[in-house]
């Protein structure tokens, strides 16, 4: 997942001075057109769908969508959500990549894989585990009811299942950055009279900082928009349980689609703010990925 | 064993992310575990072999193999043109690639389902030809191809960057044509990158919930995928059902992740010994 | 400052890095701790800076036992290969660094850290480039820079990782004596590592040999060339000429070539392997008299030395002879019969280890 901005890091007009190992220029045009027609069909149209339907019945309808209380209580709950979904695996990344990154331990490759294992469980198992725990027939279930708590169909519940889906976005960015950055900064930094936190904060967090940021961004993304997972534990009480993605949904199944692609939009634009902050991460991310790689390398050769 | 490590927090740092993952994912995934094996072998499999469930599992399969097939070629041309080319609007490209990363797939899941319904700007016209897209099998490939087209492209661009010129150039040296060169030299070093891409691509549209129920349909036996079926039996407070049917997803994702850290594996090494 | 180590084990996994290493550093002198890649000599370097803890023994700081003193309290200075400047701080801030980060009441104030860091680095001869990012420095300044990092918190001990390993061949000429120089006017307790033996024979006040996790040998670069304790020293320092042989009655016999060998005395012939430097070999033209007869395969010079080949023909064994040579004509030609004698060997048993 983390793509690579071949523009920047290829100084891009090789492919023009080196005739002899390139296509005929008919042939690059027309690969040109046809990857740019599946991105147009399958990416644009749809985003460009959502703004036109989201308008069909004029902006008063749109703002009305926007600022009706059940729009607005599923924002507040997004927020939410993400609001401590992002900060808890933000904490956890960090946590996890620098065990596993600054020292050898046993077991290392388990703990790998289950950090990896959110990403290849779907969104609806996600949200069956919790319910399967914590729901009223689950394990915690009855203990629950008992103290008249309640997680699944509540608010806990959607958290939870946020914080699953969006686990594994902070560690995976941060562990290959730190695998590749090594620990003589640090050790540097400690036989220099640091402590452990001045180390933390004052050597390893500002070379991370631009891959701790990519990592947030992502994960904002995810926990903003995440469908399946919620719509599981949420049990859809309207103005109570409902996040944006789900309220996009009530507002489809009641047929109220210029409101339904109104709320859409506002997750489309936070798509293409997050495309944007991306690129522009993306760059700096990968600029302290490859000084690193760079130092590994001398590393190496000696 | 603490003495031995000079740089300070292994022991807070691992105790946490330890703690965490335990809590968050792995007690979780152990009570789905425990609930399909406290079913008892005949009841799992009453469940599992289940006509309406192995329905589902040949469209999840079948739609998700047509739609990683797809998202293999395109995200190979894509990532080609991306790497190899300039062309105004190239940076743009680019970052678009990552949109059904960055987009909620309940909107992906409208917005196709309102471009290929029936008065749709696209699905008017496939209708007037008779191809039916939303609320058929085509709908979920189209669901499908959306969601995991950057797997293939991510996967396979840093691979496609990585490789020497100077290997195109020897085989053009030697006599070879564009075509031959194409076959014969790059495409074999973009094999690993390219099953992986495949398979991520793949393992991602099995799973996927969001951008499928609303163009699917949702028909039993017809248009209902695997997770859709799972959620149904959750909304019919059918736990048992549900778990059994999870479990079997829980087992496919899992050895599909082990075949993805084995290509990625091989990948590496193979990036690393060219 | 002067520095112990007694007994030192280390081992990662199955590999015995240091097995029972005993050494003294005087105050005051520049050691270099010198074997090939792999010998336990970096692992003994972190061990005294405390990047490292030993499995057993002892490390000692004037006498007081330092072992398990935490890194960040042992007041050394250390040099690391790769220098590991942090690159989102300029050189300035780089050498602050430790000044910087002691407990406020420790603290220099704001103008005597400037101060300090401006010293320092005029005493690198780098005071211009403070406002630069250690990614704009050449390799060269760049250790420097790191030189003057681990100074600033005013060491007890500087230890340097493979300080020149990672630069070209003649920065790392011009750098070697700087650091001499540079140790000569701090007279600091210095401990470097290296696998290069000419940068140790060149820089160092003591050399200690390591191979395989134990010390070889540890004395003057002159004591080392000239008696090498053991056949490893002889290979590793300096170029020598191996040969197989059986000793007996005070003398060896070499692939033809009788040397003195006093340790061994006894009357059985007992197998040996004999050293002999390049140039220990005497040449002589003709075929007759001293020595062994020989025939010249090569003749090179390089700089004011001539290179000689010879063979010896019944053994099938091939020689190395340095001969000084300061211009004119060669005094051997190729196909020429010499005589080989030679005025000096070290002779070795040879056990089953070797």
């Amino acid at each position: 997942m983390s793509g690579v901005m071949s523009s920047l890091s290829t100084p891009g007009n090789v492919v023009v001075s080196r005739r002899a190992v390139t296509e005929a220029a008919w042939l690059r045009g027309l690969l040109i057109a046809l990857a740019l027609a599946f991105l147009g069909v399958f990416l644009v149209v749809p985003l460009v769908l959502v703004f036109q339907e989201a308008f069909s019945k004029g902006w008063q309808a749109y703002l009305a969508a926007l600022t009706e209380p059940d729009a607005w209580h599923a924002v507040k709950l997004t927020l939410i959500a993400a609001g401590l979904a992002v900060p808890l695996n933000v904490v956890f990344g960090v946590a996890a990549a620098w065990s596993l990154t600054k020292f050898h331990f046993r077991g290392k490759q388990v703990l790998i894989t289950l950090i990896d294992l959110p990403f290849a469980v779907s969104p609806v198992i996600a949200g069956l585990i919790y319910v399967l725990v914590f729901g009223s027939r689950g394990w915690l279930g009855p203990w629950l009811e008992e103290h008249n708590l309640s997680i699944i169909y509540a608010v806990p519940g959607i958290v939870l299942a946020t914080v699953f889906v969006t686990f594994p976005f902070v560690a995976r960015e941060l562990i290959p950055l730190m695998q590749e950055q090594g620990v003589s900064q640090e050790e540097a930094a400690l036989t220099l009279g640091a402590s452990g936190w001045q180390t933390f904060r004052r050597v390893t967090l500002p070379s991370i900082k631009w891959g701790l940021l990519y990592g947030i961004i992502l994960c904002n993304a995810r926990a903003m928009g995440e469908f399946g997972a919620v719509s599981v534990v949420s049990g859809h009480i309207r103005g109570k349980t409902n996040t944006l993605p789900l309220h996009v949904e009530i507002l489809y199944n009641e047929y109220q689609f210029a409101a339904a692609f109104a709320v859409a939009s506002m997750l489309a634009l936070l798509a293409v703010v997050t495309l944007v902050a991306k690129s522009f991460l993306e760059f700096k991310h990968q600029r302290d990925r490859e000084r690193a790689a760079h130092a590994a390398a001398r590393q190496e050769v000696s | 064993m603490s003495r031995n490590r000079v740089i300070p927090g292994f022991g807070l740092s691992l105790g946490y992310a330890t703690l965490y993952t335990s809590l968050i994912v792995f007690i979780p995934l152990a009570a789905l575990a425990a609930s399909g094996i406290s079913l008892g072998a005949e009841t799992f499999w009453a469940v599992v072999s289940h006509p309406q469930a192995v329905a589902s599992y040949t469209l999840s399969f079948g739609a998700s193999l047509v739609a990683a097939l797809i998202n293999l070629i395109f995200g190979l041309l894509v990532a080609w043109v991306l790497v190899r080319y300039t062309f105004p609007g190239k940076r743009i490209a680019d970052a678009l690639v990552d949109l059904p990363f960055a987009l909620p797939t309940a909107v992906a899941g409208i917005a196709l389902t309102a471009l290929y319904g029936r008065n749709g700007w696209f699905g008017q016209h496939l209708e007037s030809w008779g191809f039916k897209v939303a609320y058929a099998p085509a709908g979920i490939v189209v669901a499908l191809t959306f969601i995991g087209l950057p797997f293939v492209v991510r996967t396979v661009q840093p691979v496609l960057e990585g490789l020497e010129r100077e290997l195109e150039e020897a085989a053009a040296s030697l006599g070879a044509n564009r075509w031959q060169t194409f076959r014969r030299v790059l495409l074999p070093a973009l094999v690993p990158a390219l099953l992986t891409g495949f398979a991520l691509s793949f393992a991602r549209a099995v799973g996927e919930y969001g951008s499928v129920v609303f163009i699917s349909g949702n028909m039993p036996y017809r248009t209902e995928i695997t997770p859709l079926l799972i959620y149904s039996k959750l909304e019919q407070y059918d736990y048992a059902g549900a778990s059994a049917l999870g479990m079997m997803m829980l087992v496919f994702s899992f050895v599909l992740l082990l075949a993805i850290n084995g290509l990625q594996y091989w990948s590496l090494r193979r990036r690393g010994g060219g | 400052m002067s520095i112990q180590v007694r007994d030192l084990r280390k081992t990662f996994g199955h590999f015995k890095a240091l097995d029972d290493v005993s050494l003294t550093f005087h105050s005051g002198e520049l050691v270099a701790l010198l074997g090939p890649s792999g010998c336990g000599k970096t692992t003994l370097l972190r061990i005294i800076a405390g990047l490292e803890y030993p499995d057993s023994g002892a490390v000692l700081f004037s006498g007081e036992d330092a072992t398990f003193t935490h890194v960040r309290e042992r007041g050394v200075g250390f040099v690391f290969q790769h220098y590991a400047l942090f690159r989102h701080m300029t050189v300035f801030d780089n050498v602050a660094f430790g000044l910087t980060v002691r407990p406020r009441k420790q603290r220099p104030s704001r103008e005597e850290i400037a101060k300090r860091v401006h010293r320092l680095l005029e005493l690198v001869q780098l005071d211009w480039l403070a406002d630069r990012y250690p990614d704009q420095l050449s390799g060269g300044q760049r250790q420097r820079i790191a030189l003057a990092r681990a100074l600033a918190v005013e060491p007890r001990v500087l230890l340097l990782d493979e300080p020149f390993g990672a630069l070209d061949a003649r920065v790392r000429k011009d750098l070697r004596g700087w650091l001499r120089r540079l140790h000569d006017e701090l007279h600091i307790t210095s401990i470097f590592v290296t696998h290069d033996q000419e940068e140790a024979m060149e820089v160092a006040d003591r050399i200690v040999l390591i191979n395989q996790g134990r010390v070889e040998q540890v004395g003057t670069p002159q004591e080392i060339y000239n008696a090498p304790a053991s056949p490893f020293v002889y290979g590793f320092i300096g170029d020598a000429n191996r040969l197989s042989g059986h000793a007996a009655g005070g003398w060896a016999e070499l692939a033809g070539l009788r040397v003195p060998a006093p340790e061994f005395g006894q009357s059985e012939p007992r197998p040996v392997t004999g050293y002999i430097r390049p140039h220990d070999i005497q040449l002589q033209a003709g075929d007759k008299g001293e020595g062994v007869a020989v025939r010249v395969e090569s003749v090179a010079q390089v700089g004011a030395a001539l290179r000689v080949g010879v063979r010896i023909p019944n053994g099938d064994t091939a020689l190395q002879v340095e001969l000084p040579h300061h211009g004119g004509h060669w005094p051997f030609q190729v196909g020429e019969p010499v005589r080989a004698l030679p005025c000096a060997a070290r002779v070795f048993a040879r056990d089953g280890a070797h």
